[in-house]
């Protein structure tokens, strides 16, 4: 009866089909890239200062402390709504970098004294290379990178309220050395 | 048309294929959509720019989309290969950051055996039921 | 009134099907053929009040009734109104209704006009195709209700997508769902014939009109498909492999393969489970794409609304429909006896390699459209699977099929020597050598691809024409007309992929007003931008003087456009056409220093794709008015004695 058991290839072939749809459909994708470099060493790079009398920010400045690392740009509209949230993490002490994407200093200047400015250091990534390089998918997106230059967390979006305590949380982790 | 009025303008009519994305104000990166001057290098840019997937527009290859995005990694490309990297190499490079996700190009690993090997698969069922046949047909004959 | 008329009237059709349905499989025993007195003026009734409803949609949209939902979310008072008519089946509801309707007219014409089936086969073909149209009915009336009020009434509507206010996209999804449709009648032919266990020719005959008709309609849908990617997206590609496009081939392969094992059942009794199979499949395919595009589990280029609930019900409609037929297949098709034996070296021996080349790619694009999503399911991996994959993996088969399709109708039915098959294709075979080695010789360098691709094209329209040699061409019957130009349009359509592929020139550059460049024979003067302004969108046109050699200079305009409502940017690219290709333009972006971006290319050769795509569904539709006037001689002939109402002779039962 080999005949008989071939016949009923489609009709399993099929099913399967039907189960993988439904699980798309009701678990679909998130849709994000996630970046492959967390816990990995955060790559080389050299950037230009984004604004005048203000450091840069540079490979080197992760030693020592946990530092978050804010990809942002002044053309982006949910970077205004993670302003708030990010202001406050800024007045807990933490320690916050910005590099400003395809962004012109004039334009950074103006968005940081509307919407607040948490950055110690701000940097200018006119190409998107940094971007890139540590493999960000668009703006806004936050890194955490502890003392030893190693990136431990990546939130992908701009940071509600609800975030807040993960990426606290992300950062205290970072200070024990993993 | 003044000039403030005209880039206005301009960021209206040209902002990235999904309205929901706000749009850089800034002009496209010099070799987003300028080509290498040595042809062999643009042909190996090209087909690599071809296979790599824009990762804000999800559904086109960064050489057929007008995301800034996709336009700096065409810049990235570009500059890469005629810095003399290999297409292999910037494959490799951006594999490492974003996942496989990113080419069109599945790499062949476990994980992307059923697809490689799925048309000899399908070869060896298709003759496998016609075999039947015409063992069958020889008897008949 | 009208969206109460129109919403009422899809009730009674509803319940119409229903009784259909119910009447229809109660009277498929033998002994009930009598029933088929009932259930034929039920599918037209239910066909007519589909169709007048859809008709009160059509007005609703006309008049841009803004107390009607989709009325308001899909339209504006301000566009053009053969896009407001466009607009009632440019959204989720409206496609739908036009879906139900086309396979209820449709339903309404297999009751009007079979003849060659048996009756009972006929009645349980009916109540199959009842039982698709309940669904769909029931799908639009809970989960989709297109004839919705609201309140309070909106001062306008919120217009189109401007992607869809384009003449070609206008009527692309009405020619797949006439597709897609036609397919499900075959479909229902299928389950009708499983049913009675009654397949054999008879059934064959009755069924290969519908395919002819679906495949028609798909192979035009995918032609004006990728034309329009072609033009509207801006970047020159034609054929994307992108998930929705895969979705409009994938029934097409299936149709393809069916129209040619649906010959071999009907000429000579063989094929008969696989035939069947290959009509459910070709429903599956249609209905899964119906089902990846609505239901937006895939990113594509072509975005359409997500929506996981209206995507659970077709999921559920697709596995009762072809869980039910596939599990039919399996306990049925076993005792329908395998068809009469045929030689290996013979038309239909090469009709099944056909069939299984046609298989092969059907499954790699299936495999590579659907294993990104199962591997994200299971594992969570991320995958991308896109033309690199689909041209390394389906491309040599497609070579093969083509090849082997300018063999195929030089070979006899029944039997045939090799030796006799090789002298008829001596001059095919010389014409592939001598375009290899021209193009080797004039193109070194292009890729394998393209060579062979370009190699094969000449041999296989020689080929191709071989049937009508010696013939006396008025004489020749459309049929063999039909089949001569649509395997024509495939050579020719392959020889214009392969140019494009292998020939494109591209030049990318930032201009300044005045600037000289040139792409291929082409020299290019970009004389300045200036806004232009349409009926619901404006735009900055570029001037470009475009001259070839040293004819005249001639003016083109590529636009960057924005739709007022919603706003939306588009590209307009100025293509200008010549015999030998096609010039294609677009501006892009200004540099902030007084530049703009152009992006040129010069494609010779490229619009022989869609005339040959054209040229296969005008094969196709010569074959179809053969088929049907065919069909209406020998009804008349038959005419003095009426067919019984069953065919012992001809049964196909175990």
């Amino acid at each position: 009866m080999k005949r008989g058991l071939v016949l009923w290839v489609p009709l399993v072939v099929f099913l399967a089909i039907g189960a993988v749809a439904a699980w798309n459909l009701y678990s679909p994708s998130d849709r994000l890239i996630h970046s492959r470099l967390v816990g990995q060493p955060l790559p080389a790079f050299v950037l230009p200062a984004a604004l005048p009398g203000r450091a840069t920010v540079s490979r080197a400045d992760y030693a020592g402390e946990p530092r978050i690392l804010n990809i942002f740009a002044s053309w982006c509209v949910p970077c205004i709504a993670e302003a708030p949230q990010l202001m406050a993490m800024a007045r807990r002490g933490i320690p916050i970098d910005a590099v400003a994407i395809r962004d012109r200093p004039q334009d950074i200047q103006m968005f940081l004294s509307r919407w607040g400015d948490p950055y110690r250091n701000v940097a200018l990534d006119a190409d998107s290379s940094l971007q890139l390089s540590i493999g960000s998918s668009g703006v806004p997106e936050t890194f955490v990178i502890d003392g030893s230059g190693t990136i431990r967390f990546q939130h992908i979006g701009p940071i509600t309220d609800a975030d807040m305590a993960r990426l606290i949380q992300e950062y205290e982790a970072a200070r024990v050395p993993s | 048309m003044s000039r403030p009025d005209r880039l206005f303008m301009i960021a209206l009519a040209l902002a990235a294929a999904s309205p929901a994305l706000a749009d850089s104000l800034l002009p496209p990166t010099e070799y987003a959509n300028k080509q290498l001057a040595d042809p062999r290098q643009e042909a190996a840019a090209r087909e690599l720019m071809h296979e790599v997937r824009c990762l804000v527009c999800q559904g086109q290859s960064i050489a057929d989309s007008d995301a800034d995005m996709a336009g700096d990694m065409r810049n990235n490309i570009r500059r890469r290969i005629a810095a003399g990297e290999s297409p292999q190499q910037i494959r490799a490079w951006l594999i490492q950051r974003y996942g496989n996700w990113v080419t069109y190009d599945p790499p062949v690993e476990p994980l992307t055996w059923p697809l490689w090997f799925a048309p000899i698969v399908l070869l060896g069922a298709g003759l496998f039921l016609m075999r039947g046949q015409f063992k069958r047909r020889k008897k008949k004959a | 009134m009208i969206a109460e008329a129109g919403l009422a009237a899809l009730w009674l059709a509803a319940s119409l099907s229903l009784l259909q349905m119910f009447l229809g499989w109660a009277s498929v025993r033998p002994g009930q053929e009598a029933m088929l007195r009932f259930v034929r003026p039920l599918a037209v009734a239910q066909g007519a009040l589909a169709a007048f409803s859809f008709v009160m949609l059509l007005c609703l949209f006309l008049r841009t009734d803004l107390s009607v939902q989709l009325v308001v979310a899909n339209s504006h008072s301000a566009k053009p109104w053969i896009y407001k008519l466009a607009g009632a089946w440019g959204n989720h509801e409206g496609s739908m209704l036009l879906w139900v309707t086309v396979l209820a007219v449709a339903g309404a014409g297999v009751a009007l006009f079979e003849r060659k089936l048996r009756q009972d086969t006929h009645v349980a073909t009916l109540a199959a195709q009842a039982t698709i149209s309940l669904g769909f009915y029931g799908f639009l009336l809970f989960a989709s209700n297109p004839f919705t009020r609201i309140f309070p009434i909106p001062m306008d509507g919120n217009g189109l997508n401007p992607l869809l206010q384009d003449p070609g996209l206008a009527f692309h999804p009405p020619t797949l769902y006439f597709g897609y449709v036609g397919v499900s009648v075959a479909f229902s032919f299928a389950v009708g014939a499983l049913v009675t266990r009654d397949v054999g020719p008879a059934f064959a005959r009755a069924m290969r009109p519908w395919v002819l008709a679906a495949w028609i309609f798909l192979t035009l849908g995918i032609v004006a498909g990728s034309y329009w990617a072609y033009y509207e997206l801006g970047w020159g590609g034609w054929w994307f492999w992108d998930p929705v496009e895969n979705a409009s081939l994938m029934p097409w392969l299936a149709a393809t393969a069916l129209l040619h094992s649906v010959t071999v059942l009907a000429t000579r009794d063989g094929l008969r489970a696989w035939t069947v199979m290959l009509a459910v499949i070709a429903f599956s395919m249609s209905m899964i794409g119906t089902f990846l595009v609505r239901s937006g589990i895939l990113t594509s280029v072509h975005a359409f609304a997500v929506d996981p609930q209206r995507g659970a019900f077709i999921l559920m409609l697709l596995c009762v429909y072809i869980g039910g037929a596939l599990a039919l297949f399996g306990a049925r098709v076993g005792t329908v006896k395998e068809g009469a034996a045929f030689d290996p070296v013979s038309r239909e021996g090469m009709l099944v390699v056909n069939n299984l080349l046609l298989s092969i790619i059907l499954g790699i694009v299936m495999v590579g459209t659907l294993y990104p999503l199962g591997v994200e399911a299971v594992t969570g991996e991320k995958l991308s699977v896109g033309p690199p994959y689909f041209n390394k993996a389906a491309g040599p088969v497609a070579l093969v099929l083509v090849a082997l399709m300018g063999a195929g109708p030089l070979l006899r039915w029944r039997r045939d020597s090799a030796k006799a098959l090789a002298q008829r294709m001596a001059v095919p075979i010389l014409a592939a050598a001598v375009s290899l080695l021209l193009v080797v010789l004039l193109a070194p360098g292009i890729g394998l691809l393209p060579l062979l691709g370009l190699a094969l094209a000449p041999a296989v329209a020689v080929a191709s024409l071989a049937p009508l040699w010696g013939r006396n061409l008025r004489r020749t019957p459309l049929i063999t007309w039909g089949m001569v130009i649509a395997h024509l349009g495939i050579a020719v359509s392959m020889a214009g992929m392969a140019a494009e592929s292998a020939f494109t020139k591209e030049t990318l550059i930032a201009a300044r007003v005045g600037q000289q460049t040139s792409v291929g024979p082409w020299t290019i003067r970009f004389e300045g931008v200036e806004p232009v302004a349409g009926p619901n969108w404006t735009a900055i046109a570029a001037r470009l003087v475009v001259r070839r050699g040293d004819g005249r200079e001639l003016l083109l305009r590529p636009q960057a456009r924005m739709f007022s409502s919603p706003p939306t940017p588009t590209s307009e690219a100025a293509i200008l056409t010549r015999l030998d290709g096609q010039l294609y333009t677009v501006i892009g972006e200004p540099d902030g220093q007084g530049r703009w971006q152009l992006r040129l290319w010069w494609k010779p050769a490229v619009t022989l794709i869609w005339y040959g795509g054209g040229l296969v569904a005008f094969g196709g539709f010569l074959s179809l008015i053969g088929r049907l006037r065919r069909a209406r001689r020998t009804k008349r002939q038959d005419e003095a004695e009426p067919t019984p109402a069953f065919e012992p002779g001809r049964e196909a039962l175990a």
